[in-house]
């Protein structure tokens, strides 16, 4: 038992000097290559992700910039379909479906659970190596010939296109594999490697998230592996297995490529759900409300996510018997997605709300999310898709759910975790500001877009009529101000790592065990399994000490 | 500069459990160090191979997916491929990795006893076995691609199937002497493919690819080639070679044990990677099993 004043020497105590932070405790290239630390693989990962979403966003602005007038603007119409392409599958394939867990769940999910490192460390390193296989795959399609097939390579022309499809599509293959890994590390860790005292239901919601991703990546990624395979053996073999004139059919590959793909969108933002899960619980320093009812919507949504493939494909000319069924189940899952939204809301409700950035970003995600959410269902309407397929409705509808629900809360988890896994706070108010400037560009660069495909502008053409210019340009300014945001946004965080203020272990006063550790935490994580006694989200316990700048535990006996 | 480091303190932590555990790591060079037991570290592996196989299957399964949507599409297809496979290489290959999933269960069950010599032996025959499979693909497919019973674009036979061995064994020596009970036998696949006949039948048709060359006419009552028989073999190669290149992995990680066991790491209480290829081995068997009458014993 120490007092709060022993506390404060301990407080004193630097981790840094110790060289026991994970950060320094080995040094050299080597050390970070050959990492077996979940948290060294993390911060790789989160690189990496962050490198590539760059690279997605500058094809997304030569995207946009072309169409600021119809016709030419910078690039030819076989260019600018190289453009989207390679737009679309960096962002699905490297940035969002690995995105929140392998750059943040990689992290934080030994933390929280109070385990020393996932079940199969050198795993997990093995998918850090299969992203940048990939990701280098990705990049040579993107120099020799970039495909221009559109992210989802439908047949026949992604078997008769001269571009470079294989690679990208090997690249995809190889990608997959990494995500199948992760799944299957992060399924492994829960089950075996949770401290004694931390049952199911007192797991923090981050982790129930990570691990109905986990599921879907272990059971829907595999179908897609085989579909590109059959696309790759298609193209170089000739089997004709979508090939109608060799007895095969191109429906087959939508069939096949959606019924992972749509489990795939799931991947992407049910972890954006956990992390926003933590920040509101934190922010309004109030417990979570309904915490089982987030924790199995979760796991409803990955189970439902497996029968709605085919509401992508309501004109492809399927039964409508098997569309009616596709299109009912669709509006099924707006019920726990829905629930999600409530319980954040009911758990702000009389709540001291902080508007931190990680809660800013939150909120943002609140709102941006069930725009995209709702305009899902209108799209799940069979009558309505018939319309409304194949236009920018479509386009503004996965993008404020990717961009608006799972970039921002891959951001607010970024800004939430950023003092544990660096150790230094960032500028408050430059945070602020610049999710402010993002809040204003992501809907100038998407409402309109709703717009123009009620209106009737498709989706991934390049001329387009004089009517829609005024909408494709507001889109543009718009795409223009996030790249303003996100900008600023690296500027004030690489600045933090120099020129930040020393972070406190707790400078939120969270409850989850990862904040029990220091910032940064010891290579180890824990030396003995904390014990858990309670739920995650109980805050009376934390007091703040303004001489720290961040919370600290009233009872000081170990816990 | 100081950085907090919260209440959790290494050396002040209660000290039964650390040094229990840390005697652990100790008495077992293999047990990782966030795992407190072997026991632990063995179930944990063990979730992880399951879900590995998990994936295969769902990995594969898209293939079965195919195979089911166009045999029940088109039956006539497979029944008239079918002729085309060798049964009694595909049977000889069944049994071969029945056996060689024996002797992996076996190893599993030598390095669990720590039997080093037995473990050893019944790791090397797996491998023999493993190679043995693939000995004999090499002679179905070698057979295959100078018949020019190749898949898709590429197939051209050298012989129709009421041209082959099998075929003349099931309806005997001159298809059309029998030929009520062919007809009647091959109705169904008649009845399908007769409209579609007539193309390939008629010298001269275009088949839109320039797929396959003019079929023969086949004698009064015996099966005519249906339109697309190429599909068959797309299934019969993707489904086949695909199961051969997991047999080559297979190899491959049985090779990498075998190096390990000569090493003598594995013991009662560290068999974990025996058991965990061996799961592996089983499912590449599994799949050969189901493989098999699907493809090779369709009436």
């Amino acid at each position: 038992m120490t007092s709060p004043s022993a506390t404060a020497d301990v407080l004193a105590t630097p981790s840094e000097k110790s060289g026991e932070n994970y950060l320094v405790h080995e040094k050299g290239i080597l050390s970070w290559l050959l990492t077996l630390d979940h948290k060294r693989i993390g911060v790789m990962y989160l690189m990496c992700v962050l490198g590539a979403f760059l690279l997605g966003g500058v094809f997304a602005l030569l995207v946009r910039t072309e169409l600021f007038t119809p016709g030419r603007t910078i690039v030819d119409h076989d260019t600018y379909n190289q453009l989207f392409t390679l737009h679309g599958a960096v962002m699905v394939f490297l940035v969002i479906i690995p995105g929140i867990p392998a750059a943040l769940g990689n992290f934080v999910l030994p933390l929280q659970l109070g385990a020393k490192d996932v079940a199969f460390p050198r795993l997990n390193l093995a998918s850090w190596y299969l992203w940048v296989i990939g990701a280098l795959f990705m990049v040579v399609s993107l120099i020799t010939n970039a495909a221009d097939t559109g992210w989802t390579f439908y047949t026949p022309y992604s078997t008769v296109t001269t571009t470079s499809v294989i690679p990208a599509l090997f690249g995809a293959f190889i990608l997959g594999f990494s995500s199948i890994f992760t799944g299957m590390n992060f399924i492994t860790t829960m089950h075996k490697l949770r401290p004694p005292g931390m049952t199911w239901f007192r797991m923090p919601l981050f982790l129930w998230a990570l691990y109905s991703t986990a599921v879907i990546q272990v059971l829907a990624t595999p179908v897609l592996a085989i579909t590109l395979l059959m696309l790759i053996v298609e193209r170089v073999v000739g089997i004709g297995i979508f090939d109608p004139a060799l007895g095969g059919d191109p429906v087959l590959f939508q069939h096949f490529f959606w019924f992972y793909s749509h489990p795939a969108v799931y991947i992407m933002i049910v972890p954006a759900f956990g992390v926003v899960s933590e920040i509101f619980p934190t922010f309004s320093r109030k417990r979570i409300f309904g915490y089982k009812f987030i924790a199995l919507s979760s796991v409803a949504i990955a189970i439902l996510g497996f029968l709605v493939w085919g509401h992508h494909m309501f004109t492809s000319g399927q039964s409508v018997v098997a569309a009616t069924i596709f299109s009912a189940i669709t509006f099924l899952i707006a019920i726990p997605t829905a629930i999600k939204v409530f319980n954040w809301i009911a758990t702000m409700y009389k709540g001291r709300i902080h508007l931190d950035t990680p809660m800013l970003y939150a909120l943002f995600f609140l709102w941006v999310f069930t725009i995209g959410g709702l305009t899902g269902v209108f799209l799940g309407v069979m009558s309505v898709d018939i319309h409304l397929h194949d236009t920018y409705f479509v386009v503004a509808h996965f993008h404020y759910v990717m961009m608006g629900g799972s970039i921002t809360a891959f951001l607010a988890g970024v800004h939430y975790w950023w003092p544990k896994m660096t150790g230094r706070m960032y500028d408050e108010k430059l945070g602020r500001i610049a999710c402010a400037i993002l809040f204003v560009g992501l809907n100038l660069t998407f409402f309109p877009q709703f717009i123009l495909g009620t209106r009737g502008m498709p989706r991934r053409y390049y001329n387009y009529l004089e009517e829609f210019q005024g909408l494709h340009q507001l889109s543009t300014i718009g795409a223009f101000t996030m790249g303003v945001a996100f900008a600023l946004t690296a500027v004030y965080l690489l600045r933090s790592l120099k020129k930040g203020r020393v972070a406190p272990a707790n400078p939120w006063g969270a409850n989850t065990l990862e904040w029990r550790t220091p910032s940064p935490p010891a290579y180890y994580n824990f030396h003995n399994p904390p014990e858990v006694t309670g739920g995650p989200y109980e805050y009376a316990d934390w007091v703040y000490n303004a001489r720290v700048g961040g919370y600290e535990r009233k009872t000081s006996d170990g816990h | 500069m100081a950085q907090s480091t919260a209440e959790q303190l290494p050396h002040h932590a209660p000290d039964g459990d650390g040094h229990a555990h840390d005697a652990a790591h100790a008495e077992h060079p293999f047990l990782a160090h966030h795992f407190d037991t072997p026991k632990h570290q063995f179930e944990s592996g063990k979730l992880g191979i399951w879900l590995f196989l998990v994936t295969e299957v769902l990995f594969f399964g898209g293939l079965f997916c195919a195979y089911a949507i166009y045999r029940s599409l088109h039956p006539e297809i497979f029944v008239y491929a079918h002729y085309y496979l060798d049964t009694f290489w595909g049977a000889v290959n069944t049994g071969v990795l029945i056996v060689s999933s024996l002797t992996a269960a076996w190893a599993v069950r030598n390095a669990q006893l720590g039997e080093q010599k037995k473990l050893i032996t019944n790791i090397i025959v797996t491998i023999a076995l493993a190679c043995c499979f693939l000995c004999v693909k090499y002679v179905e497919y070698s057979h295959k691609f100078h018949e020019h019973i190749l898949p898709g674009r590429h197939f051209n036979p050298t012989h129709e199937a009421w041209e082959l061995e099998s075929y003349k064994k099931t309806h005997g020596e001159h298809a059309g002497a029998h030929g009520e009970e062919a007809t009647a036998h091959d109705a169904a696949g008649d009845t399908h493919a007769a409209p579609a006949e007539a193309a390939p039948a008629a010298p001269g048709a275009p088949d839109a690819q320039g797929a396959t060359a003019e079929a023969k006419k086949p004698p009064p009552g015996a099966l005519a080639r249906p339109r697309h028989v190429s599909v068959f073999f797309s299934i019969y190669f993707f489904m086949t070679g695909l199961h051969g290149v997991h047999v080559v992995a297979g190899i491959i990680t049985w090779l990498w044990i075998l190096r390990r066991a000569v090493r003598g790491e594995f013991g009662p209480q560290y068999f974990g990677a025996v058991d965990y290829a061996a799961l592996y081995w089983h499912l590449v068997d599994l799949i050969w099993i189901y493989l098999f009458p699907l493809l090779y014993l369709i009436h």
